[in-house]
């Protein structure tokens, strides 16, 4: 009764889930200007894309991605042995288990007619797809807690995972245990199908004890040869016809074993049902959870294969790039292979700000995507975290779930540096594959974020670059403190200006005072006299282009470049101070 | 044989992944074995305008593991070489930022100790392999070809930190072009910069001075550029298509990286090079080819 409302209960929530999380695919955004859709339309977009894949040649690369890819997992294998180790053990162990076991009446029974779960070769795979499925859980332990992947970061997601999967198989084999021990399980079965008294009850009962791993506190060993053979006929005649000798299901034998000597209390305590409970319990509650927890990759990521492999960025229309998009936030499993090989993680390690990895990024992302508003430190997090990124598109290549990674950043980022706070980053190279596709931002909104990066780290000192401002001595005070790693080769500036005449930034305007604020050589002179703020002030240090003629050319051996690379640095460490200032209660997420 | 790390950077295999196909379809035929090293990340070039951390701790730790495949590296980028040269530079200054950056690598259980030599792929080519032996492996020659070398700021200067050739009158890339038979232009601005670093912070500047690169090479009757750096290569594509797009009055200059120029040289089929895979129509290139 219990098991038939639980069942029917979690398979309802299941479902519900399941078309919850389907919907909000087809009416949540990840990002920028893909506004208009409705879901109908998004949802008859999908439908008419399924069905010209399906019509066209594409079906074969569906069909190759869905042996290749989904069932024998070669993305994973390419990464990395043990990982696909664990997950094709994982993966095919609890296939079989699904399909043998659990849906045995459904599925088996009408394949093979000899079905019967107690069975060999049944009872045995049972036994054996169980210690599969166990093997893949020790390897993801020992992988996640023993082992160390470097950035490879666990949370509570991945920690319910393997608990869920564990606990619903070592219940499994707890149960299997308990049963083969279990004298109030062997004396219900001989009452119902064998009805022996006497000595023949207790010659089979010693040969299940000798034999079937029953624990017996009516028997005991040791048995003498002519009653074990007198039960083994009658065990041959009233149990064999449906009962596999228990030592096939090995694992569970080895458990039965293990628990033999507190078997009898245990049995007495009633723990067949225990196990049992825990057992079907933890089954339907992983069932009813899926759709909200990472297991939602079941059917999230072969979707993501499968999308990934027909779709691409230029004919695939853009209602269904969205749509694919919010579900790859759900078919990401967390696996961290992106942030193994993330070209920024070096970044990771300066800045200790967990989403400049691609794996960490999507959780925010997700948040954002479902509408929920992130707390100020979160948003400047995860600006900083989706800016911090070289565009290499590696996170792309190795994502084993097929996500294709490269152009959600690019959709994600727009939104978030238009609408989140100001970004440095933003003034730095990583900006080149932004302005690449320049084309791709509507003009308007195009450098409204470099303006706003630009405004938080001149902003300070923007009023020492006015003509009529007075020069502030107390800036040389503790300005001239800044520490400026290049030495103070400035000094030996003695004003010749070559960086000046040989910077082409310079030569490339007709009155670059008014565009650059100063020259480098007033640059090295302000630095000369002190006033280190008011050089960190001037558009000059932006507009560098980093070409090292000045430096080259300087006779004095000044390290110009070096020097306006450092005013730049100084610059934004000073605007973040200054943030971190005013956004104290904000709090923040750096580990 | 000579054997290094190849270090191949961000921007090669995300916008200009011909480069590094024509690249190794040529060390292949010069017996250069390159050695990939998956745990390689960015440079730390991009970053370096605003974190100075983040910058040298990226180029340190690829330093770090060529060292500790005890290989010195080969750089196709003029960026990705500038930074990690600097970093080589900044490291051999004693500070409490290079000991930072020195216990973290530890962290991780790696040591820098800058034994790894880090070496532009032209110089290799130059001085390793040299232009006589070179001559050797080219079964073709261009004829009545002008080209524009485009050396780039970051292999260039700072002379003292690149150690790549004289900053100020280099000579190796032209010694290079001039092997495969074609003619190295002098051209106005040819050591000027092209204008990459600005691409996304100020457009406007950066086009400027893509502009500017592109009227004068063709002033001196160059058919092509020639790079030996992703960004340079893309800003003479992606951004010079950008600039005849919104019209600024520029008239097409086609780019080839120069492992694509020697390859066909050497006459290393065109599919393998990736002339298809160029922004800007190269193809025609083949037509100044003539068997020597």
């Amino acid at each position: 009764m219990a098991f038939t409302i639980t069942l029917y209960a979690s398979l309802i929530i299941f479902f519900l889930g399941l078309l919850y999380r389907f919907a909000t695919w087809l009416s949540r955004e990840t990002g920028f200007s893909r506004k208009g859709a409705g879901t109908p339309a998004r949802f008859l977009c999908v439908f008419t894309g399924i069905i010209s894949v399906i019509l066209s040649k594409k079906i074969f690369e569906l069909i190759r991605v869905f042996f290749l890819d989904i069932l024998l997992q070669k993305r994973i294998l390419k990464e990395s042995f043990l990982r696909w180790a664990m997950h094709m053990l994982i993966f095919w162990g609890f296939i079989l288990l699904l399909f043998m076991h659990a849906m045995g009446q459904i599925i088996t029974a009408p394949i093979f007619n000899n079905y019967e779960s107690t069975l060999n070769p049944y009872f045995f795979l049972r036994d054996f797809f169980g210690a599969i499925v166990l093997a893949g859980i020790i390897i993801a332990v020992v992988r996640r807690f023993v082992l160390k992947v470097p950035r490879l970061k666990t949370n509570g997601m991945d920690i319910y995972a393997i608990v869920i999967v564990a606990v619903i198989i070592l219940s499994g084999f707890c149960l299997a245990a308990m049963k083969i021990t279990s004298e109030t399980e062997y004396t219900n079965m001989v009452d119902e199908y064998a009805g022996l008294q006497g000595e023949q009850a207790r010659a089979l009962e010693s040969y299940w004890v000798y034999e079937q791993g029953l624990v017996s506190s009516r028997v005991a060993g040791p048995f003498e040869d002519e009653v074990l053979e007198q039960g083994k006929q009658l065990h041959q005649s009233y149990c064999a016809y449906c009962h596999a000798p228990a030592q096939s299901a090995f694992t569970s034998y080895s458990v039965s074993k293990i628990i033999s000597p507190v078997a009898t209390p245990l049995d007495r305590a009633g723990f067949v049902q225990i196990f049992w409970y825990i057992h079907f319990l933890s089954c339907f509650l992983a069932l009813a959870y899926l759709p909200f927890s990472k297991m939602l990759h079941i059917f999230s990521t072969p979707i993501s294969l499968l999308a990934n492999a027909v779709m691409d960025e230029e004919d695939s229309k853009p209602e269904n790039i969205a749509t694919r998009q919010v579900m790859e936030l759900d078919a990401c499993t967390h696996c961290g292979t992106c942030s193994l090989y993330c070209s920024a993680m070096m970044g990771y390690e300066a800045k200790a700000n967990p989403y400049i990895l691609p794996s960490e990024k999507l959780r925010p992302l997700k948040a954002l995507a479902s509408g929920r508003k992130l707390d100020n430190a979160e948003e400047k997090a995860i600006v900083e975290g989706i800016y911090l990124c070289t565009n290499c598109d590696r996170c792309t290549v190795v994502c084993p779930s097929g996500i294709n990674l490269r152009q959600l950043w690019i959709n994600a980022r727009e939104k978030l540096i238009q609408k989140g706070p100001s970004e440095p980053l933003i003034l730095s190279q990583l900006s080149f594959a932004r302005g690449l596709n320049r084309k791709r931002i509507p003009k308007e909104i195009y450098s409204i974020p470099i303006e706003k990066a630009e405004r938080a780290v001149r902003e300070k000192f923007e009023p020492l670059l006015a003509s009529e401002s007075p020069i502030e001595l107390d800036q040389a005070a503790h300005g001239g403190g800044l520490p400026l790693i290049s030495g103070t080769t400035f000094s030996y500036c003695f004003g010749c200006q070559n960086c000046t005449t040989v910077c082409p930034v310079v030569e490339n305007y007709e009155n670059p005072q008014d565009k650059v604020d100063l020259l480098p050589h007033q640059i090295m002179c302000s630095l000369g006299l002190g006033l280190t703020e008011t050089a960190m002030g001037a558009r000059m240090i932006w507009d560098c282009v980093t070409c090292y003629q000045c430096q080259e050319h300087c006779p004095q051996n000044v390290r110009v470049t070096d020097i306006l690379y450092e005013l730049k640095q100084i610059a934004v460490e000073s605007a973040a101070l200054e943030a971190e200032n005013d956004n104290k209660a904000g709090g923040s997420i750096r580990s | 044989m000579m054997r290094y790390s190849l270090f191949i950077g961000c921007q090669i295999p995300s916008r200009v992944p011909q480069y590094e196909t024509a690249a190794r379809a040529v060390f292949k035929n010069l017996e250069i074995e390159p050695v990939d090293i998956r745990q390689f990340n960015c440079c730390g070039y991009p970053m370096r305008n605003v974190d100075k951390k983040a910058f040298l701790l990226s180029s340190v730790k690829n330093l770090a593991l060529s060292e500790e495949a005890g290989l010195d590296m080969m750089v196709l980028c003029n960026c990705c070489f500038g930074a990690l040269k600097n970093a080589e530079h900044i490291m051999s200054e004693k500070g409490r930022l290079q000991e930072e950056v020195l216990e973290k690598l530890r962290e991780m259980g790696l040591s820098y100790q800058g034994k790894a030599r880090i070496r532009h792929y032209l110089s290799v080519l130059f001085h390793e392999v040299g232009v006589k032996a070179l001559k050797k492996h080219l079964s073709k020659s261009y004829k009545d070809l002008n080209i524009a070398v485009q050396y780039g700021c970051h292999v260039l200067r700072p002379g003292n930190v690149t150690e790549f050739d004289d900053p100020v009158n280099p000579s190796i890339f032209d010694s290079l072009v001039s092997a495969t038979g074609a003619t190295s232009v002098d051209w106005t601005n040819k050591l000027e910069c092209c204008g990459a670093p600005l691409m996304g912070i100020n457009d406007e500047l950066s086009m400027d001075l893509a502009g500017k690169k592109i009227k004068e090479a063709q002033k001196a009757g160059a058919q092509y550029f020639c790079t030996s750096c992703p960004y340079c290569q893309i800003q003479f594509e992606t951004v010079q298509n950008i600039l005849a797009s919104e019209n600024h009055g520029t008239e097409h200059l086609p780019a080839i990286v120069f492992p694509q120029l020697l390859g066909l040289s050497m006459d290393i089929e065109p599919e393998k090079l990736g002339l298809e895979t160029n922004k800007t129509d190269i193809t025609k290139i083949e037509s100044y080819l003539s068997k020597e």
